[in-house]
């Protein structure tokens, strides 16, 4: 056998986690994927309502994609001063791990706050869940929908981080479980890059 | 609150066993309310024009002027399906004896996440409650169906089943979805990080490797359904269109809806639909299949090759999804994808089936009672299988579709091979929960009262099937070309009634092994998984302090030069020379 085969034997026989991780975090990656097929279900049915509808709206004449895109910006940044978080609370930097979380704890509000004036204005429009002014019915309503679940992840996101961020300055968070956060934080973070992708771009 | 108290340790306990067990208990409750209304609906088709004045005394809504009403007779056939697949088998075979087997055979002290389990049992008792209450709501119960199809689901005043009742079910499906959701993280993490030493991916007992994969389905397949079923809960409260398209007249009246589709609300139930039935049959099939080699004492035949053909039917179940939409309007090029699909997957599952028998030839059998329910198991996945062929072709689907030969064929398969891998699964392994053996006898009754009425009845539906009779209609006495069907539902109706009065023999032997059974030793049956190398009942955390150290797999039978023929899987290679 290679060495690479033994490794990988030895990885699999029993009485260590084959991915160097806890059960919590393995855990933690199995139900992203739970809750990533959520997102699918609903863009699914999205793609389904979009190929069956005869006059889709034009996106571009009833978002303002630049505000789009910097909510998107927002987002991703986000992202990545979790990761940096991630990074500081691995290498030991308690303090410095919590002021990046703060950092995505303020972009998380940010986009939350972005997301909240977006559906004021669309409102204001006269989008409803049942009927909107742009033809198709089903427009406003996945918009609401995709939107709405999305931003209630990013909401418990912030519930999550919040914990996290107190947890930091008590000294009761595990490295582990600031991970699981960063884990969790870029999967809402992903789901928005689909939701961005294919129902304001395409 | 003390960790010894009784509550503690019998009622809110996070011990994977009591888990298991309340679970088990939980089901078989729901499984008398499940028979209870196929026994309702199997009268009204022996005898559709009866007057029953003592079931209008007990259910004056349902019986009218002691006559059933056909609302109610759909609310019955709804529930009655929904009952069996999400309360019965679910809590009793997936869940109940997948917390009661995974850590034991893994040899693990307890789940990952033991208060998720407990948790995940309690909102799944919750969500039961909650479905049996939707008996009492204004209209009744649901009585889409239990694929709950739009429009009966989506409008409120469709029918007097589509109103509370329907509100209610979905309730008590989001409950379902997160228990089960819990129920399926903690096993797939548990099978991942928690295996004892020694306990390799290739050592896992198939028992095992099927809980695994049908946990793993279960996550993949329920979150599109509560992405639909959110959106249906959109559809009935907040007047939106995802299910309804424009111009449907209820009632006399336009409805406002436009611009949805009730063909999407198909696709995605399907989608967990068709995983669903493989969640809960591989369990059955991997029970089956590890009891065997138990009573011919013989090692497996193909492990492996079983095993990749469970992985090969779990990736094949979730494309397969649109076979039971062949009549929906499908374009007929999708129609042919989604029957090769289907014919594919018959393959893996024909495999691991003829391992099974491969697995008794030769072997010294003995016929105990789980063993008989193994077996039964096998002859209702090879019979239903056969006619898993005839409606995953869309050509004869298209004749079969929604007849009684679609009843008979899921009956054999997610009704028969379960209730038959269920059955097998509680007599193997009481004596190890309850520290006590169940009657033989009894067991024997029981095994031949159940095998023969079921075949009877649903191998008949296929039939009934063939002759045209459409499944949901609530009389069929008013089809000239059904009248002759009418003498074939009389009889299956009475062998139903020999079935269901079979299983009390089953309760009394289940409560009096309980109480006067004889005293089961460690291993009373000569197996050799790690749960037969622990007390009986075992005690909390399993395994004492340290882990068992696991040498082998889990078929070292007949062993040769050896004072036993058989190895337990902790028996070092010095001991016993090691074979896989």
């Amino acid at each position: 056998m290679s060495e690479a085969a033994v490794g990988v034997a030895t990885r699999w026989a029993g009485g260590v986690c084959p991915f160097d991780a806890g059960w919590k975090k393995v855990m933690m990656w199995v139900f992203i994927i739970t809750d990533g097929l959520l997102f699918a279900g609903f863009l699914a049915a999205y793609g389904y309502a979009r190929l069956m509808s005869g006059v889709w709206p034009d996106q571009t004449e009833v978002f303002s994609l630049p505000f789009i895109a910097a909510m998107t910006f927002v987002l991703i940044t986000s992202s990545a001063t979790m990761a940096t978080a991630v990074w500081a609370s691995e290498t030991g930097q308690t303090a410095s791990a919590r002021r990046y979380v703060t950092f995505t704890l303020v972009g998380g509000l940010t986009f939350l706050g972005m997301q909240a004036y977006e559906w004021t204005h669309f409102i204001g429009e006269g989008a409803r869940l049942a009927s909107n002014p742009w033809g198709d019915p089903l427009f406003a309503a996945y918009f609401f929908l995709l939107t709405g679940f999305h931003g209630s992840h990013v909401l418990t996101g912030l519930i999550v981080l919040t914990k996290t961020v107190l947890g930091l300055s008590t000294g009761k968070t595990p490295v582990a479980n600031v991970e699981m956060a960063g884990l969790y934080w870029h999967f809402v973070d992903l789901v928005w890059v689909f939701i961005f992708t294919f129902f304001y771009l395409i | 609150m003390s960790q010894d108290s009784f509550i503690r340790r019998y009622v809110f306990s996070t011990d994977h066993k009591i888990i298991g067990i309340q679970y088990i208990l939980t089901g078989f409750a729901m499984a008398l309310v499940g028979a209870w209304l196929s026994v309702l609906i199997r009268l009204q088709l022996a005898w559709p024009l009866r007057l029953w004045p003592w079931l209008e005394t007990l259910m004056p809504n349902g019986y009218l002027g002691g006559v059933m009403a056909p609302e109610f007779y759909v609310a019955l056939v709804t529930m009655h399906g929904t009952i069996m697949v999400f309360f019965f088998i679910s809590y009793v075979l997936v869940s109940g004896f997948g917390n009661y087997l995974v850590p034991l055979q893994i040899g693990a002290r307890d789940m990952a996440f033991p208060f998720l389990n407990m948790l995940s049992y309690w909102i799944a008792l919750l969500s039961a409650l909650v479905m049996l209450a939707s008996f009492l709501v204004e209209g009744g119960a649901a009585a889409a169906g239990w694929t709950a199809y739009p429009p009966l689901s989506a409008v409120a005043s469709a029918m007097p089943g589509s109103g509370l009742g329907q509100s209610v079910w979905l309730l008590s499906m989001a409950l379902f979805i997160a228990s089960f959701t819990m129920s399926g993280l903690n096993i797939v993490a548990t099978v991942f990080t928690l295996r004892a030493p020694g306990m390799s991916m290739w050592r896992l007992p198939l028992t095992i490797w099927s809980y695994f994969i049908s946990a793993i389905l279960g996550l993949l397949a329920f979150p599109p359904l509560t992405a639909a079923a959110i959106m249906l809960l959109f559809d009935r409260h907040l007047g939106t269109s995802f299910f309804l398209p424009g111009g449907m007249v209820v009632a006399n009246q336009v409805l406002e809806h436009q611009g949805g589709s009730p063909l999407l609300w198909q696709h995605l139930f399907w989608f967990l639909g068709h995983p669903e039935v493989y969640v809960l049959i591989l369990p059955a099939l991997g029970i089956a299949a590890d009891i065997m080699p138990v009573f011919t004492r013989k090692p497996l035949f193909g492990y492996r090759i079983s095993v990749w053909s469970l992985i090969g039917v779990g990736v094949l179940s979730m494309i397969v999804w649109g076979h039971h939409m062949f009549v929906s309007g499908m374009s007929p090029f999708t129609g042919e994808y989604f029957s090769l699909a289907t014919m594919l997957i018959t393959i893996p599952m024909a495999v691991y089936g003829v391992n099974m028998m491969a697995s008794l030839w030769g072997g010294t059998m003995r016929l105990t009672t789980p063993m008989l329910f193994a077996l039964g198991a096998l002859a209702f996945f090879g019979t239903g299988g056969f006619g898993g062929i005839f409606l995953g072709n869309a050509t004869a689907d298209m004749q079969l579709h929604d007849t009684y030969f679609v009843v008979g064929h899921f009956h054999l398969m997610i009704g028969g091979v379960t209730l038959l891998g269920t059955f097998a699964a509680v007599y193997f392994w009481f004596p190890k929960m309850f520290g006590r053996l169940m009657s033989p006898v009894l067991g024997r009754i029981h095994f031949w009262g159940t095998f023969a009425p079921f075949f009877t009845i649903f191998f008949a539906q296929h039939f009934l099937g063939l002759q045209g009779m459409p499944r949901r209609y609530y009389a069929f006495s008013t089809y000239e070309y059904l009248e002759g069907t009418q003498s074939q539902n009389v009889i299956i109706t009475v062998v139903v009634l020999v079935l269901v009065a079979v299983q009390f023999v089953f309760a009394f032997n289940f409560v009096w092994s309980l109480l006067r059974g004889a005293t089961a030793s460690e291993n009373p049956w000569e197996a050799t998984t790690l749960e037969w190398t622990v007390a009986s009942p075992p005690p909390h955390g399993n395994f004492g302090d340290a882990a068992p150290d696991v040498h082998r797999w889990a078929y070292e039978y007949s062993a040769e030069g050896q004072s036993s023929d058989y190895a337990p899987q902790t028996v070092t290679s010095s001991d016993v020379p090691v074979t896989a």
